[in-house]
């Protein structure tokens, strides 16, 4: 059985609201009837096959060739069926992986704002870079992504780990401003460059970074530690396909904070 | 049945129902994980004055615990699941977050059926004062408590499985060098199967029981049927070349643990043979009335096993 594949026709002049294209939602759904499938373009509902080209039939290996006005890509995915590979070519639109439970979202391209928003579990991998808010909360509500891991091979945008409450965001390139801020718990790990304002109100949570940050005077710091909890982290990155997986040093420079929220987050800096 | 020159005795060792946990203690080196394993393993020969009967199963290198430090497993049993959850609780805050660089893992996982979690770090993380973490790593939770050694690393439970305690069997020689020569064989020999402990001091116990006594404020007291001194004025089990016997206690975590340990263990005993004084292998029952288990000595002696 080859993969269920979608691509699209011509580019879309409007954003469309990609939520009802999950292997969750297409199992056990014959092709006219994903053909049949209304998607929200703009102010109108098309057809899918008014969009894209529908080929292949296993909808559990979902295939998307995508372009940034495409959001929402792989919602909730495995809410239901707690597996599902979703792999997308081309760049995406906001929301991608919003909600997503369980299974692996591939994308070879770049994220626009919030990908991992409020993201449960599961695997998401971006070979590209993503905008801000990535592992953010939806606006209004106070969690951001409370599990699963989420590997980017290039930068993140500004706010990235912006309320995160549980799970791993691993980040191969540079960050923004506002990396870690208000989080809660969690890991997030940064191999590139910082912008400003790191830790911004961290409640909880570990950032780990490779480069010496510019901190703000309410993150202070502990002073140099071989820390054993170490080993266990990177023993759980070890199948990960990131750079991670290859962590050794378990030798760090600890600074805590954001002392102005009476946070207990803390910053850990390898190699210094 | 004979062995050697070794007369096997047509008994029973009568074994009873416990609760068993395992847990992995990891130290900075070999040292260190056995000074705190030594100390969570103190003062637990018998549940009868210890609440738990505890020891040390086996050597780990550090490719097979999860912080690749080295480190060793030790196993507890106790009656019930109340006085095993008590007892690691109170063992892990004074021996393991005490000792330095110890850390402390979950040694059994299963499903849900057979294995209950139970607290191993979750409360002692309360000693770190607000300053303790919490990291999730492979869907277990561990706790990072704040020392003065630098952090105490805890996962937040272990398993808890149904269990056999009381498993046993005895060395009758014809002097005490030689059955406790017979008994450090045997030991050394059942040091290498894994899932049981042989809880008493170097493995062996030489103060046998029996129920009851003519004081009555003691429900147990010496086996005197056993003891070589009082041969001539007690209603003996003991022939007259007999001069000294010594008791080995098994703890295992299923019934097939213990008849392998018991059959290696005898089997090193009569190795030794009637050549160095080893006369007779006997068991410790209770006529079979108070135990849930019976371990045949002659049909174990006799199995084959793999």
């Amino acid at each position: 059985m080859s993969a269920l594949t979608f691509t699209l026709k011509t580019q879309p002049k409007q954003s469309v609201d990609m939520s009802p294209i999950t292997p969750d939602l297409l199992a056990d759904k014959s092709l006219a009837e994903i053909q049949a499938i209304p998607l929200q373009c703009g102010n109108q509902q098309l057809r899918a096959d008014a969009l894209f080209e529908i080929t292949g039939s296993d909808s559990s290996q979902l295939v998307i060739h995508s372009s940034e006005k495409l959001n929402y890509l792989g919602a909730k995915l495995g809410l239901k069926l707690k597996s599902g590979n979703l792999t997308i070519h081309g760049n995406t639109g906001a929301y991608l992986g919003l909600q997503m439970k369980s299974g692996a979202i591939t994308l070879h391209g770049n994220a626009e704002a919030f990908a991992a928003c409020e993201m449960a579990g599961g695997l998401l991998h971006v070979h590209g870079n993503v905008g801000d808010f990535l592992g953010g909360a939806l606006p209004g509500n106070r969690k951001g992504m409370r599990g699963g891991t989420v590997i980017i091979t290039g930068n993140a945008g500004d706010r990235a780990g912006d309320q995160m409450r549980r799970g791993m965001i691993l980040i191969e390139g540079n960050v923004g401003s506002y990396c870690a801020s208000r989080m809660l718990a969690g890991t997030i790990g940064v191999m590139g460059k910082m912008g400003v304002y790191l830790g911004f109100g961290m409640r909880r949570g570990t950032l780990l970074l490779f480069n010496s940050p510019a901190l703000s005077p309410t993150i202070q710091d502990c002073g140099s530690h071989t820390l054993p909890f170490l080993k266990l982290m990177f023993k759980s990155m070890r199948g990960l396909p990131s750079k991670f997986a290859q962590l050794e040093n378990n030798r760090v420079r600890r600074f805590a904070g954001d002392a102005a929220v009476d946070g207990k987050g803390e910053i850990l800096v390898f190699g210094e | 049945m004979n062995i050697n020159g070794v007369e096997i005795d047509d008994t029973f060792a009568e074994a009873f129902n416990m609760r068993g946990t395992r847990v992995i203690i990891t130290a900075q080196n070999l040292k260190w994980a056995y000074h705190a394993a030594n100390a969570m393993t103190g003062f637990a020969t018998s549940v009868i004055g210890c609440g738990v009967e505890a020891g040390i199963e086996r050597e780990l290198n550090s490719d097979e615990t999860p912080d690749a430090r080295p480190g060793v497993a030790i196993l507890m049993f106790a009656m019930g699941s109340a006085v095993l959850m008590k007892q690691l609780e109170t063992r892990m805050g004074q021996c393991i977050l005490t000792c330095p660089t110890a850390a402390a893992f979950s040694g059994i996982e299963g499903d849900k059926e057979t294995v209950t979690p139970i607290n191993l770090g979750k409360n002692l993380r309360f000693f770190g004062d607000g300053f303790q973490i919490s990291k999730q790593f492979g869907g277990k939770r561990y706790w990072r408590v704040p020392v003065m050694d630098g952090e105490f690393l805890t996962e937040e439970t272990t398993g808890m499985v149904r269990a056999i305690g009381g498993g046993n069997f005895l060395i009758l020689a014809t002097s005490q060098p030689q059955a406790l020569a017979a008994a450090e064989a045997a030991i050394e020999a059942m040091k290498k199967i894994p899932n049981v402990i042989m809880p008493f001091p170097g493995g062996v116990v030489r103060s046998g029981s029996k129920v009851g006594s003519k004081y009555k404020t003691m429900f147990a007291s010496t086996n005197d049927a056993f003891c070589p001194t009082l041969k001539g004025i007690t209603n003996t089990e003991l022939s007259p070349e007999i001069e000294s016997v010594m008791e080995i206690v098994i703890d295992g975590l299923t019934e097939t643990d213990i008849r392998k340990a018991t059959k290696v263990g005898i089997t090193a005993a009569c190795e030794l043979g009637a050549a160095n004084g080893i006369k007779r292998i006997s068991a410790g029952n209770y006529g079979g009335k108070l135990g849930q288990f019976q371990f045949h000595l002659r049909e174990i002696m006799s199995e084959i096993t793999a």
